[in-house]
């Protein structure tokens, strides 16, 4: 299976490479260091058309393909994880809806600015009641006269405060089940609409990852994205193809860390010879090698089916589940072969390991990619 | 065009000043020439520049060519290209010698292109083939990973531009006796293509490290802050710059942009010179590709000797000062 | 305006390494880029073309995996990419590849060509100049400033060791730039996805410039490499405990060694 790989995609890599080693790589650590959100990082990205690669030129986007935009969250995540989701969560959950689901006035008004870059996106679904259970939703939105008046909150929303427009889950038939939830277009600049403080995490500490607080936010009824009661839908859909961005990110993290346990290992010495020249570390390489090419066969097979618009939920599903298992044992095995130093902040080691455990968890748990799995397994 | 056997070396001067690497050349010139069995030739292009035909004559050259003319108070390539060709036409020598600096490795491409003769630059050795009498010119390519000896056998002259500080400079000797011989290049105005309408000197700006071509890096044996001036003092001498390990940065001696390993920078200067540095893997990895290691260091165990090319024991503080007066001499 | 820039693709020399066996250069794997002078190059144009409204035309000579290169310097934003290419032109020394590439430009006619002050695999920083001295042409070499004054009039800065001079130089005309000038844009992702569309890439050979093969490739190349090699494998470094000034003699004996003094 070729993915179909065009020379392109090589030459986009290409510019990607360059681009993490001089934009991205040099800035990583300081970003985790200091919570940074990695706002210089952005504005090169949008220069060089990062931000919108699946985007149709019409609507300010690149004119590329999701295979590419994947190729630029792996690439970017080998250097830094935090980049890597900003560049996933803002293309795969806000830019991919509103180019599926949006009216033509929607993409005019949001997408463009989103896809050059003029504008960062975000998406909200999980709340304090309802993170697996997704369906529980508490947010509601009303409507009164021309427009919704949502109140609510939601949780652990990646680039919450930075981003400019969000996409929000909304109950606005209480009766109807998931058939009762529906997807708005919802301007930061909103009132009512508030940011709440940054959660301090474990990992990808440069995101910003906050709660969203709606109180009697007004939001007129053309900003419903999709139809009213097809929120869900379009919420799953949409994680369909934010996995794929997750797994990329996996993939990355797992690179990453391999990359630098193989500089690594050739320079240690013990024992009076660097330690690449011991079996333990060459059998422990083959392995982390191996499954990061295996994750990497799932992740493009997944991209490749999306640009196909074949159905990618379970082959969406596995990737994210394969891959960010992989993410988490090579890092895991990147510190123990790096010893001391690996547990040290000084190298890159231990926070690719920090930031590799979210991927097992957030856009779906890897309880909810085996739920996805299995049940297609079963149907 | 009938050849004499003879070496032309092109005298730089810029404001006035002769430039080492002119003087050099007279040496190496006087070499090749002798096994050419022919003379050697100086030429010196500029507006106000007789005085400076004796110093020549006294490095060695037998026949000074002056080009003095108030139209080549700037250089122009334009104008210093005709008007070094017109020497070489006049002296119709077998060798043209020219120092690789910037004006030089402007002025020589045009000449060799407007004589339809080949060009070597950058040389760091020349010598002569004694069978074909050809000169043999050998520089580094592929950024010093490959030296190629390069032959001009079929169109004279052989031209080459020489890497300054490679060649040993002759001893002046003010006995010598020599002609300077006035050349008229017909320069106008008009070989004056380009206007010039500042020309400034400035000391060398601070370079990036990743850039330079000398590093003296310093680790924590230098023992104090006071000590870096040492360090910066010796920098100074060979033209390089100041770098360190992450100990004398997290201690303040110097700024964070110049730290060599994992958490700075990653260099690969001509060369490194390690002052107390022990040589931690995370220092290491960030200078192991340059290509000269020396390295200082009181511990004879220290990791830093594996990857020097040469090693000495001792106290740092004591053997700068030293290197200091030697190179000074 | 019309500015031409000169391209060459050339092996990435940072990451040529000498085997420690046989003490020879591994070519092996060592990816090909675009000669970072003349990156630098691509973008003044570039910035040019930016504010002026230029037609930027990238210029190669090559053999035909420079078609890569090309595509780069399309996705940067070049509206033209042309390749010299031809066996008759294999084995040129900088004479020839500055005759080949100067009767291109003479077709193209431009007002403006820049040229990076050197390559990496040659660092010979000849090209430049002698395409000038072909096309008689004034060229300033070693820029670090180029300021448009008017389609017909620049102001560069010209760089020397001790120093810079500022000068007017009148189009047509040709320069070389240093990397340090600026910092060279990425590819555009947009572009990137066009890059590769067929007949982007004008491919000329010899028989567009109407060269007499005699005066080609190794043939018309007044220099030949006689030999080449490398400076071999690096042994062991020596260690000495000596006192100070024995030391300090040592250090600078090597630093002479190595025309570092």
């Amino acid at each position: 299976m070729e993915f179909g790989f065009k020379k392109e995609h090589d030459l986009l890599k290409q510019m990607l490479t360059e681009f993490t080693e001089k934009e991205v790589y040099p800035f990583a650590a300081e970003i985790d260091d200091q919570e940074r959100f990695p706002v210089e990082t952005l504005e090169k990205m949008v220069a060089a058309g990062i931000m919108g690669i699946p985007i149709p030129t019409e609507y300010g986007g690149e004119g590329g393909d999701y295979m590419g935009y994947i190729l630029a969250v792996e690439e970017i995540s080998k250097a830094c994880a935090t980049t890597g989701v900003v560049l996933s969560a803002h293309t795969s959950l806000c830019c991919a809806p509103i180019y599926e689901y949006g009216t033509e006035e929607q993409k005019q008004k949001y997408l463009v600015p989103l896809a050059k870059g003029e504008k960062l996106g975000a998406f909200a679904l999980t709340e304090p009641n309802a993170g697996t259970d997704a369906s529980r939703q508490e947010t509601v939105a009303l409507p009164d006269g021309d427009d919704f008046i949502i109140n609510g909150s939601k949780i652990f929303i990646t680039n919450a405060g930075y981003a400019d427009v969000y996409i929000i889950m909304a109950m606005t038939d209480k009766a109807a089940g998931t058939r009762g939830i529906t997807a708005f277009i919802v301007d930061a600049d909103s009132k009512g609409f508030t940011v709440g403080p940054k959660e301090k995490k474990m990992g990808i500490r440069g995101s910003s990852t906050c709660e969203l607080i709606f109180d009697n936010v007004r939001v007129p009824k053309e900003n419903i994205l999709g139809k009213l009661g097809y929120g869900f839908k379009i919420a799953m859909k949409t994680l369909d193809g934010g996995r794929i961005g997750i797994a990329a990110q996996a993939i990355g993290i797992a690179e990453g860390a391999l990359n630098e346990t193989i500089k690594y290992v050739k320079e240690r010495k013990q024992f009076g010879r660097p330690i690449s020249a011991f079996q333990n570390t060459q059998f422990e390489l083959a392995n982390m090698a191996t499954k990061i090419d295996a994750g990497r066969m799932l992740l493009y097979r997944a991209a490749y089916k999306k640009d196909l618009k074949e159905p990618i939920s379970s082959d969406a599903a596995m990737a994210k589940l394969y891959c960010s298992e992989v993410a988490m044992e090579v890092t895991s095995k990147a510190v123990q072969l790096h010893g001391g130093y690996g547990y040290s902040r000084e190298y890159p080691i231990e926070r690719m390991m920090r930031d590799a455990k979210i991927t097992e968890i957030y856009e779906g748990t890897s309880e909810v990619q085996k739920m996805v799995i299995s049940a297609s397994l079963l149907k | 065009m009938k050849n004499n056997k003879n070496v032309l070396v092109y005298v730089e001067q810029r404001h006035g000043a002769i430039e080492n690497v002119s003087i050099e050349l007279l040496g190496i010139g006087k070499t090749l020439a002798d096994k050419l069995n022919g003379d050697l030739y100086a030429c010196i292009i500029g507006n106000d520049i007789e005085n400076q035909s004796n110093e020549i004559g006294y490095f060695g050259a037998k026949k000074v060519y002056v080009v003095d003319n108030p139209i080549l108070e700037n250089y122009i390539n334009e104008s210093y290209t005709k008007s070094l060709t017109k020497v070489i036409n006049v002296t119709k020598p077998e060798v043209v010698l020219v120092g690789a600096t910037a004006l030089g490795r402007d002025l020589a491409p045009r000449v060799s292109s407007r004589l339809h003769t080949g060009l070597t630059a950058d040389c760091t050795s020349l010598d002569i083939d004694l069978e074909t009498n050809n000169l043999l010119m050998t520089r580094p390519a592929f950024g010093g990973n490959l030296m190629a000896t390069i032959v001009c056998p079929d169109h004279r002259p052989q031209m080459s531009t020489v890497r300054p500080g490679v060649m040993i400079k002759p001893t002046r000797d003010t006995s010598k006796t020599f002609e300077v011989i006035k050349v008229d290049a017909s320069l106008t105005k008009a070989d004056m293509n380009v206007e010039i309408l500042e020309t400034v000197k400035e000391a060398k700006k601070l370079i990036k490290i990743e850039d330079a071509t000398v590093l003296i890096s310093a680790g924590r044996g230098i023992g104090s802050k006071e000590k870096m001036e040492d360090i910066y003092k010796l920098a100074d001498i060979l033209t390089g710059e100041v770098s360190g390990s992450r100990a004398v940065v997290d201690m303040g001696w110097i700024d964070k942009d110049r730290q060599v390993g994992q958490t700075g920078k990653t260099v690969r200067p001509d060369l490194y010179l390690a002052c107390g540095i022990s040589g931690a893997i995370q220092h290491v990895s960030g200078m192991e590709d340059s290509n000269l290691v020396i390295s200082i260091n009181r511990n004879p165990q220290a990791a830093i000797f594996e990857v020097s090319d040469v090693g000495i024991v001792g106290d740092v503080n004591k053997i700068i000062p030293e290197l200091i007066k030697e190179l000074q001499k | 305006m019309k500015i031409i820039v000169c391209v060459k693709q050339v092996p990435d020399t940072s990451e040529v390494r000498i085997d420690q066996k046989t003490g020879t250069m591994i070519r092996e794997g060592v990816k090909s880029i675009i000669n970072p002078d003349d990156l630098s190059g691509l973008e003044a144009a570039l910035r040019i073309k930016d504010k002026n409204n230029a037609e930027v035309i990238a210029l190669s000579m090559g053999p035909k995996q420079a078609d890569n290169a090309l595509r780069e310097c399309l996705a940067m934003g070049v509206d033209r990419a042309i390749l010299l290419s031809d066996r008759a032109f294999a084995g040129a020394d900088t004479w020839v590849t500055s005759l080949v590439l100067s009767k291109a430009v003479e077709l193209l006619s431009p007002d403006l060509v820049i040229c990076g002050r050197q390559a990496i695999d040659g660092d010979t920083a000849q090209v430049g100049p002698q395409i000038a001295e072909h096309l008689n042409l004034p060229s300033v070499a070693y820029v670090s400033d180029i300021k448009l004054e008017s389609n017909e009039s620049l102001v560069v800065k010209r760089m020397f060791e001790d120093g810079y001079q500022s000068i007017r130089v009148k189009t047509p005309c040709l320069l070389t730039v240093l990397k340090e000038i600026n910092e060279a844009r990425y590819m555009r992702v947009s572009r990137i996805y066009n890059a590769y569309k067929a007949d982007l890439v004008e491919l000329w050979d010899n028989s567009t410039l109407g060269f007499d093969p005699l005066v080609l490739g190794l043939k018309g190349s007044p220099t030949k490499v006689k030999k080449s090699y490398t400076k071999g494998v690096k042994t062991a470094g020596k260690v000495f405990d000596v006192p100070p000034k024995e030391a300090a003699r040592i250090i600078a004996d090597k630093l002479k060694e190595n025309y570092i003094l």
